[in-house]
Parts: structure tokens; sequence; C-alpha cells
């Protein structure tokens, strides 16, 4: 690939791009340095902590992709055939790629924690860590609308809110005089805030490291994989580990996580109505940035 | 005819669980016998009502107990069992019933019982009740600390599934009664629980705030918080008058008891008290810190702007929703959540030569001792005392002087200024100081003898330096502190410089004013 790079003769985005993006008709055919180039950017796509600001070929070819749709075409086309979806090409974001569904590049939740793949209940813990996650990078409607929003979290923070919003469940449960018990031989019909309100928050270990199957340590490790994935960002050890989130994050909750698992939802014949307001104010945990305005830098229009 | 009990349904479930709490004390008992070793000697359902009782009672707002510590507290109830084993045992046996009344071989370190429900419409079910005793939390600096729970105080305290506020005034009653007719073990129980009754106000209150911090709208502030909150306030007014009579009560019974279990009794109540009256003052702190923190809340939540364009609330429309579901639809959810929110993964291809080479690398030795500590960049502070060491040595030898020799201030200064011209004043510093000598450190400390300086009405003829001409001595101390350190000086046995001592020490008054150098 890096020797089709070398043997182009034209410079990577040349001058005669830009006017052969006004004018279609007229384009030179693409050649096989154009595919490459076009792998190359879905090659940087694939590594999500890179940014276009820290490399400068990466930049070229985001410019081009946005100034010449015919290249743009050829890079989606390469993304698809390697069963990727395309969610944005940006200079804050880069490449943004994610995995198709059936894509050799998707995460099954069998190869990300062993458990999960026998236990029911852990397979339920471990994806509503990842829920319970982006709800809190993005508590209110506009902040996962607005492309600027830069997300806070811990890892403690986001344990105490599912807590507090299960502990709310049950205090509704109580009031209604449901007996919330589940039966003995149906667990899958337990409610599902009791399998997280049941689970112990954290653990003494004989390794003084995280209890893995205590919600702390269920919502530790997705957060450590998301830093892998390029959608959080370590900000200090404070709450169990403070970060923040990146551009990639917000497009792949709002693009991709959010309506499909909405649309699950749906299919359960759940109807969640809203007006847009939110249910839900940004949490504290004595950080003081998220307070009004300083979390929503451009709310104004 | 379907089963009819006769009894309400909701009354037995509750007892069930009341019992079922219960349960685990009693398997601490049962257990003990297939332990490796001889444990039946230790009575462990008490040691789990003690610790209990131990981190119920070291838990307050902030915090709950410390495990080493809880472990720690535990260990003389341990030995006491059993003097004659050995210390190790009985951290051994401690820890057991810890980590057994925490369950860590469960996976939600919990427990759960079985119980079953009687209603005309669906027949008899069985149910399964999850409950905890001692949970561990995570403290702010990421420690791990242990909470006793709700179910916990209740079986703890006995007074199971009953209303706070009425179990605590009736513990306040039947105190008082007990106080009248001078039964202290009983007082001491009803104090106790008492206590913990405050404790449960502490914890109540602690997780409403936090939840406000988080949300103002998960908390009912209009309602549930302020009542809660003026419940509290009386609460508190009642029980520090309360206490504060039954504090002066048990004082005088401490005081006039003749017996000394009685006597001691009567002394661990008082304490007992104190540490609530410290717990009311406590939670009053907090109380009234409550509203302030809620409009502080109110503001910076609910008053943020409005959106301005729609979009998913992850909350409201995903997360809650999701939370109600039965967890084997929720699931559905969470797994497409998970399989489209969690970014890719590139695979890796092992390659025969890395593999190779990594299963013949050693693994990564595991640092217990963390980090190296980095070495402190010191930095010498100036040296800014006004005299060297030298001249401190120099004043020192001067002033060494024979336990039968004392000499008068104008003569050491005298000979001070042959020596060296800054030396004066430094020696004048020491022999003011010396007139007012601490004895009480210097017998604590276990010295010998000690300088002393006294003022017999002579005025000090100096250059330099004004104010009395004191005799300045050294006194020997006597060996054993037999009376109380003022009277030592007067009474130096061995010291003959009781016959310049005429005046008691604490009479040898000097002007300090014209102690100061006249320059």
């Amino acid at each position: 690939m890096t020797d089709l790079h070398s043997t182009t003769d034209r410079p990577i985005p040349g001058p005669a791009d830009a006017d052969q993006a006004g004018r279609p008709g007229t384009a030179a055919p693409m050649t096989p340095a154009d595919v490459s180039d076009a792998a190359r950017l879905v090659a940087f796509g694939l590594q999500p902590k890179l940014l276009p600001a820290r490399d400068q070929e990466y930049a070229e070819l985001v410019r081009r992709h946005r100034e010449d749709p015919r290249f743009a075409a050829l890079c989606d086309a390469v993304a698809a055939g390697l069963g990727l979806v395309v969610l944005e090409v940006s200079p804050r974001a880069g490449m943004a790629v994610t995995a198709a569904e059936d894509s050799v590049f998707a995460v099954r939740m069998s190869d990300y924690a062993r458990r999960a793949s026998t236990e029911s209940a852990d397979r339920f813990l471990h994806g509503l860590a990842h829920l319970a996650i982006a709800a809190l990078a993005f508590p209110r409607p506009e902040d996962l609308a607005e492309d600027t929003y830069v997300g806070r979290l811990s890892v403690h923070g986001v344990d105490a809110f599912v807590r507090q919003a299960c502990r709310r469940l049950e205090q509704r449960a109580e009031e209604a005089g449901s007996n919330a018990d589940p039966a003995v031989d149906q667990p899958g019909l337990e409610a599902a805030w009791r399998v997280y309100a049941r689970r112990s928050a954290t653990g003494a270990t004989k390794d003084a490291r995280r209890l893995s199957a205590s919600t702390i340590g269920i919502v530790g490790k997705a957060v450590a994989f998301l830093v892998d994935s390029g959608f959080l960002q370590r900000v200090s050890d404070e709450s169990g580990g403070t970060y923040r989130t990146t551009a990639r994050y917000q497009l792949q909750v709002r693009d991709m996580a959010g309506s499909a698992a909405m649309s699950e939802l749906l299919e359960l014949g759940i109807v969640p109505v809203s007006d847009g307001s939110p249910t839900l104010v940004p949490p504290t945990d004595g950080e003081p940035e998220l307070a009004p305005g300083a979390g929503l830098p451009f709310h104004g229009v | 005819m379907p089963y009819r009990s006769g009894v309400t349904e909701d009354g037995l479930a509750r007892r069930l669980k009341a019992l079922a709490c219960t349960a685990p004390l009693h398997d601490l008992e049962a257990r003990k016998v297939n332990l490796a070793g001889e444990y039946t000697v230790y009575a462990m359902a008490e040691l789990g009502l003690t610790a209990i009782d131990l981190v119920t009672v070291t838990m307050d707002f902030d915090t709950g107990a410390d495990h080493e510590e809880v472990v720690a507290r535990l260990r003389p109830r341990v030995a006491a069992q059993a003097p004659e084993r050995s210390p190790a045992e009985h951290e051994r046996v401690a820890r057991w019933v810890l980590e057994n009344l925490i369950n860590v071989g469960s996976v939600d370190r919990g427990f759960r019982a079985v119980y079953g429900t009687y209603t005309p419409a669906d027949g008899y079910v069985r149910r399964d009740y999850d409950f905890k005793l001692l949970e561990e939390v995570p403290g702010p600096d990421g420690d791990i600390f242990l909470r006793a729970t709700d179910e916990a105080v209740n079986v703890l305290v006995g007074a199971l599934d009953t209303d706070v506020t009425s179990a605590q005034i009736a513990a306040e009653v039947k105190l008082e009664h007990l106080i009248r007719r001078g039964r202290l073990a009983e007082a001491r129980f009803a104090a106790e629980q008492a206590r913990y009754r405050t404790v449960q106000y502490a914890e109540t209150l602690r997780r409403a705030l936090e939840a406000t911090r988080r949300n103002v709208r998960a908390v009912d502030w209009l309602h549930a918080v302020p009542d809660l909150i003026d419940e509290a306030l009386d609460h508190v007014a009642e029980r520090y008058r309360h206490e504060n009579a039954i504090l002066t009560n048990i004082r005088r019974a401490r005081d006039e008891a003749e017996e000394p279990e009685h006597k001691r009794g009567a002394a661990e109540l008082v304490d007992i008290v104190q540490d609530c009256i410290r717990r009311h003052t406590q939670l009053q702190t907090r109380l009234m810190e409550a509203g302030p923190l809620f409009r502080a809340e109110q503001d910076r939540q609910a008053f943020a702007a409005r959106p301005q364009r729609p979009g998913l609330d992850l909350y409201g429309q995903l997360l809650r929703p999701v939370l109600e579901l039965p967890v084997g639809d929720a699931r559905t959810v969470t797994d497409r959540f998970f399989a489209t929110g969690t970014g890719l993964r590139t695979p890796v291809s092992v390659r025969l030569h890395d593999l190779a080479e990594l299963l013949l690398t050693p693994p990564a030795e595991r640092e217990h001792l963390g980090a190296e500590v980095p070495e402190p960049d010191l930095v010498a502070t100036p040296d800014d005392s006004r005299y060297s060491e030298a001249q401190h040595d120099a004043a020192a030898a001067l002033l060494d002087l024979p336990p039968d020799a004392p000499r008068r201030l104008s003569g050491l200064l005298a000979e001070a200024r042959a020596s060296d011209p800054d030396l004066p004043y430094l020696v004048a510093l020491l022999a003011f100081h010396a007139a007012s000598p601490p004895v009480g450190t210097a017998l604590r400390q276990g010295d010998r003898s000690l300088l002393v300086a006294v003022d017999d009405g002579a005025v000090l003829d100096d250059p330099e330096v004004g104010g009395a001409d004191l005799i300045v001595g050294t006194a020997l101390l006597a060996a054993e502190p037999a009376a109380d350190p003022g009277d030592m000086a007067d009474d130096p046995a061995p010291a003959p410089l009781d016959t310049v001592l005429d005046t008691p020490l604490h009479d040898a008054s000097f002007d300090l004013t014209d102690g100061q150098p006249n320059a």
C-alpha cells in the first residue's frame, strides 16, 4: 500500500482534485493510487485514538474526503466492503467508522466478559453499564444533539447514579404495594433494577484490585473498554476515575447505539414519550465544570 | 376450598423477611463445625451480632466502618471467648465472621431467602427475597468501607418492621423509667437503641442529600424531605434535652453507686450518652445545611437552559424504561446497545514468530509495594536563629552551675560579656525563662536537675539588661514525684538551694518589661 502511495505522481490532494470536484463530468478516472489513499483513510479510521490534528497525512486525507465527492464515495465503498459504517468524516472526529453488526470488527459480549456468556444477569449488567455511561455522559437531550458538548463522568458517579434510579423504582414499587420479589422459578421476570440493586457496589479483594463482579468493577471495565475504543479520555483518578467524552463517542451513541436500542425497546412495546424536556439534569459529584452554562458552551440558538 | 390462614399476607411476608434476616447468624453457628479446626468453642452468632454492632456504631455521615478496624475491634471479643487460643486464630475467626456477614462467596455479596405468598388471584407463589447485612461501599478516595444495611439495623435492634419514630419514643420513655429505678443494664440497652435510631435518621438524610446533588427531581422536596427534616430536627431537640437530663442522672448514679459493677455500668452509659449527643449535634448540623443545599442545587439544575432542539433522552427514554422491564426483556435492549455502542476492535492475527516470543517472555512481576516513592526535593531553610550553635553551647556551659553554688545574674552577665558581646542577652533570656521553670515537663521527662531563678528584690545593674538581679541556680529533682509539681521546688530534699528559696517559686515575680534590653 505504501509502495503504491509513493509511486503516485499526484500530490494529495492536488489542486486538480478540487477543480474536478466542481466538474465531475470532466473528472479523470480513479486510479489504484486513489483507492490506496481511500483505504489508507479507512485504516486511519480504524485507529480510534488517532486524531487528524495529530497526523499530517490523516488531516490531508480528511480534507480531501470533504472536498472531493468522488474520493468520499470511494472511501465509503472501501469502508462498506470491510463491514464498517461511516458515521462522520471531520477534522474533529477524523474518519469515525464503526463496525456493522456482523463485521469482523464488531465486539462480541462473549469476548468482552467471560462470565457474561454464561450468566444472564452478568450479561445484562455489562450491557447496562454501557447504557448508563452513555446516559451520564450525555444527560440531557441537547447534550447528545450538540456537537461541541463534552461530557464528564466518573466510575463511582455512574454507579451511584444507577443505584439512585433503582432506589426510586424500588420506592415506587413499594408505594404501589406490589410485591417486587421475583418468583423462584422465573428469574427472567425479575425487574431489571433489582438485579442491579442486589449486586454489591464494591468489595474487598485479596490483591486490592477492583472486584470484577461488583457493579463498580463492571462499570470500571466498561469505561476502560471505551477508553480503548477512543470514546473516553481519562481526566483524573478522582471518584474511581474521571473521564471526558470524545466526539466519536457522541456520534456512536447518537447515530448508532441510541437509535438501535430505542427500536429494540419499541419492539418490546415500550413507547417512552418525551416532550423534549430533559428528565435528568447533570450530576455534580463535586464537578464544578458541569455547572449550568459551563457544561454547554454553545447552547444559544 | 382455598387455603386461608386468617392473617394478612403483607404482615406475614414482612415477618418472614424479618426472620430470614436472622438466618445468616444462625448459619454462622451451624457452619462452624465444618471449618477445618476446632471452632465450636466460639459463639459465632454472638460475634456476628457484635460485628454488625461495631459497624453500625462506627458508620457516620460520610463513610462507613473500615474493614480492618472492625476486625481489630472484634478481636478482643473473640479472644474473650477462647483466651487459650492463639491470637492468629482469633484474627482468623474475626475475619471469617465478617466475611460471612458480607457473604464474600456469593457474586452479589448478599443473601437470598425463599418465602411464599398466597393470593386468591395468583395462588401460592414462592418468591426470592434478597438482602444484605453488611455492604461494602466505596469511600471518596477509593477505599472500601462497610455499612450496615437497614435490614441489619432492624435485626440488631430487634424491633422488626417498626416505625422509626414510634420506636424512638418508646425507647426514650423506657430509658427514663429505667434510670429512675436504677436499672442500668437495661438503661444502657435503651440508650444504645436510641443511638441506632439516630444513625438511621442520619443515613436516610445522607441518601436524600446525595441524591439531591445528583438530581433535584429524584427527591421529593415538596413533602418527604421537609417532613423528614422537621421530624429529625424535633427528634434532635427532644433527644438533646432528654440526654442532658439523662446524663445528669447517670452521672449522679455513677458517683453515688457503691457497687463497682454498678459504677462501671453507669460510667459506660455516660460514654454512650455522650456519643449520642455528639451524633445528634452532627445530625443537626447536616439538617441545617440541607435547605441551602437544596436551593443551591435547584438553582444549578432546574434553572438550566431549556433544550433548543429535541434529541434522544438517554435517561428518560432508554435507561429508566429498561430498568423497569423484566430482566429477560431488558437484556435484549442492553445487548443491542452494547453491540452498537462499544465501537470496534481490530481483530488480532497471531504470527507464529510473535507467539513463540510471547510464550517465552517471563511474566511481568506485579508490584507489591506500589510505585517507588519519589525522593523529596528538600530545600534548605535559611538559618534565621539569632544565636549560633556555639553561642548556645557557651551559654549552657555558663549556666551549668553546681547545685550548691547558685550565682547572681549580674555576675553571669559580666562573665558572658567577657567572652562574647552577644552572649549576655542570651544568658539573660535563659535566666528569665528559669524564673518560671517547666517543673512538670522536667519531672515527666525524668530529668534529675533543673535551672531555676528567683528574685530576692535586688535590682540588676547592667548596661544592657534591666530588671531584677535574679539568683540563678540548679535545683535537683527528687526521683519520685511524691507531690504535685508545684510543691516540688519548695521541697527539693537534696537541693541545698532551698536555703535561698525562701519564697515559693510561683511568687518569684519580676517585671518582664524591665527584662527587655534597654537597647
